[in-house]
């Protein structure tokens, strides 16, 4: 028995060895899939590389107590208040999520559990339609529109850029994205699970909140946390609606004017390689760089964790 | 010919009034005849359409308070359709309509004025597969009884219907558990306690056992003739030996081909004592079916 060795083929009463064509085109087919899977995680890799030199030559060469003092972000004449564009990013984000989360989620809710399906075909087209509209249009829509018709309308005082029209902007721009992810995990969420709640006599707000919302938990949350990325990576609508455009002071009222994370890039980065001002100017874009994309991994990580936590399994 | 050789009641009596159930009741000894229950159901003339096609097509038949009543028959014979037009569960499909009566205690559950919910609060629904929710079991068996607005005691509720369901001594050191941890077959008596907890009047039950094995299954059946003295249940089943283990009543259904469209029309072929639709049925299709020689 033991004399048989392993490396005899197989080639007894039956040949198991297959087709040696396909046995390789098989092969290749792994391989260059697992070649695009290589490649999306080394451009990834290579773009944290590009911002880490300049950003970590900023960190250097900063005076790093200027990056808390209140002087404002105006990185031309070498004020780099990080409090201001960071502030600034969490009041449009907080505007835009104040108006995405709850339309979207209302929106998902209906297309997904009260609209029939004719309702359904006609709707989730203009939805679509809405996430399709460029971002620069929406910040022209902001700034002549949102700003003087409805942000200083409601707020006198409220200047003619402010991080409040911005916001709403941006929260228009976002909520269709809320709404198809989360319309798709409301609707993921398994029919005989729906028929028991139905079946104990569970009128339709009942099921929805107590059944499925519950359920598709992890999936409503993901649709947020992709949602507050987008609004934090958005940058056209800010740029133009916001003001703030050569720096800005730190403020919290939505109705003064004010600077983002990327709105600050844009307007030291825009049109020229030549960024004048003094010496950590230009490094400071990549600064900044990082760290927006630290708090989008952040909020990624976070996310996933909570949602782990919480989220009924089904 | 006639397409339903209903064998009515033959003691019909007035539809009991609910706060009076228990009145007719008392015989529920082993030779007692299933005709003489009092009719819970009456079914007159049911079709049910999904869109342009009958799925099911003149149904008539009575079903009697405190009895197992089965449904069998080939796939595609209507026997889930016309079982879940007894709690209006086929409203949550949207092409389905109902024509006919549905009399529940003498009421038309398909009339205008009816909620569909006050129907299923009194005629509970075990489905085929188990499906509780992605919850702890304690939570499991009071949602029911918390979106009916019942405050006070659940912890009580909880513990009665787990006893009822022949669950409570398996599950009651983990009913903050999810629910989702136990067997198939217990998930499947959590759903009938689940279904108990809102006191119905009436359990139907859609193939409960067919993702079971046979102890689960022998399980459910036992559980079955204990929850006969308080509750009214049909059962759709395609389990032969388990109506006649189990039921007092069959009805056995069968499929038409259509001749336009290539789908199928269910009817009911006989409806009668269990043991004499085992026994000695009075149609050559239920014979045929019942002795295994067709379905």
């Amino acid at each position: 028995m033991s004399e048989i060795t392993v490396s005899s083929p197989p080639t007894g009463a039956v040949d198991l060895r297959g087709d040696p064509k396909r046995r390789r085109r098989e092969s290749i087919i792994a391989g260059v899939f697992r070649a695009s899977a290589i490649v999306s995680i080394i451009i990834s890799a290579a773009i944290v590389f590009s911002l880490f030199g300049k950003a970590l030559d900023f960190a250097l060469n900063v005076d790093v107590a200027a990056l808390w003092a209140d002087q404002g972000w105006f990185p031309r004449r070498g004020f780099f208040d990080l409090r201001s564009i960071v502030a600034g990013t969490f009041v449009v984000t907080g505007v835009a999520m104040l108006v995405a989360a709850p339309l979207g989620l209302g929106a998902a809710i209906y297309l997904a559990e009260f609209a029939k399906p004719r309702v359904r075909r006609t709707l989730k087209p203009i939805l679509e339609i809405l996430a399709g509209i460029p971002s620069v249009v929406l910040g022209f829509f902001a700034l002549t529109w949102i700003s003087p018709e409805i942000v200083q309308r409601f707020f006198s005082h409220a200047t003619a850029f402010n991080m409040a029209a911005a916001g709403l902007a941006v929260g228009v721009l976002i909520t269709p994205l809320v709404a198809a992810v989360t319309e798709d995990s409301l609707r993921a969420v398994p029919h005989a699970l729906r028929e028991a709640a139905y079946g104990l006599a569970a009128r339709k707000r009942s099921v929805v909140a107590r059944v499925i919302l519950p359920a598709a938990t992890s999936g409503i949350v993901a649709s947020f946390i992709l949602a507050i990325s987008r609004a934090i990576g958005e940058t056209m609508i800010v740029a133009i609606a916001a003001g703030g455009t050569g720096g800005s002071d730190l403020a919290l009222d939505p109705t003064q004017p004010g600077q983002t994370m990327t709105a600050a890039m844009t307007a030291l980065a825009i049109g020229s390689d030549q960024v004048k001002g003094e010496a950590n100017t230009f490094p400071s874009l990549f600064f900044v760089g990082l760290l927006l994309f630290f708090m989008t991994m952040i909020l990624n990580v976070v996310s996933e964790r909570f949602v782990r936590r919480v989220r009924e399994k089904y | 010919m006639n397409p339903s050789p209903v064998r009515h009641n033959a003691a019909v009596k007035e539809p009991m009034r609910e706060e009076h159930p228990a009145i007719h009741v008392e015989v529920t000894h082993e030779e007692s005849d299933p005709f003489a229950a009092p009719t819970l159901f009456d079914i007159k003339d049911l079709n049910v359409y999904y869109g342009g096609f009958r799925a099911v097509r003149d149904v008539s038949l009575s079903v009697g308070q405190r009895q197992i009543t089965a449904l069998i028959g080939p796939s595609g014979c209507g026997k889930t359709t016309m079982l879940r037009c007894l709690n209006r569960m086929n409203d949550l499909i949207e092409i389905a309509r109902v024509e006919g009566q549905v009399l529940y205690h003498g009421v038309d559950l398909y009339d205008r004025r009816v909620d569909p919910v006050e129907v299923r609060r009194r005629i509970g629904m075990v489905f085929q597969k188990p499906n509780p929710f992605p919850k702890s079991i304690y939570d499991n068996i009071s949602f029911g009884p918390k979106i009916a607005g019942f405050k006070g005691g659940m912890d009580e509720i909880v513990e009665t219907s787990l006893r009822k369901a022949a669950l409570w001594d398996e599950v009651k050191d983990r009913l903050r558990e999810s629910a989702w941890g136990l067997s198939g077959g217990q998930q499947q008596r959590l759903c009938i306690a689940r279904c108990i907890a809102v006191s119905p009047d009436v359990i139907l039950m859609d193939e409960p056992c067919s993702a079971l094995d046979p102890i689960a299954t022998g399980r459910i059946e036992d559980l079955m003739q204990d929850l006969k003295s308080e509750y009214t249940i049909v059962i759709v089943t395609h389990n032969m030996q388990q109506a006649a283990r189990v039921s007092d009543m069959t009805a056995f259904f069968t499929a038409e081909v259509n001749e336009e469209q290539d789908r199928r029309t269910g009817l009911l072929v006989e409806y009668d004592k269990t043991e004499q639709i085992f026994t000695n049925p009075a149609d050559e299709r239920t014979e045929n079916y019942v002795t295994g020689r067709f379905g």
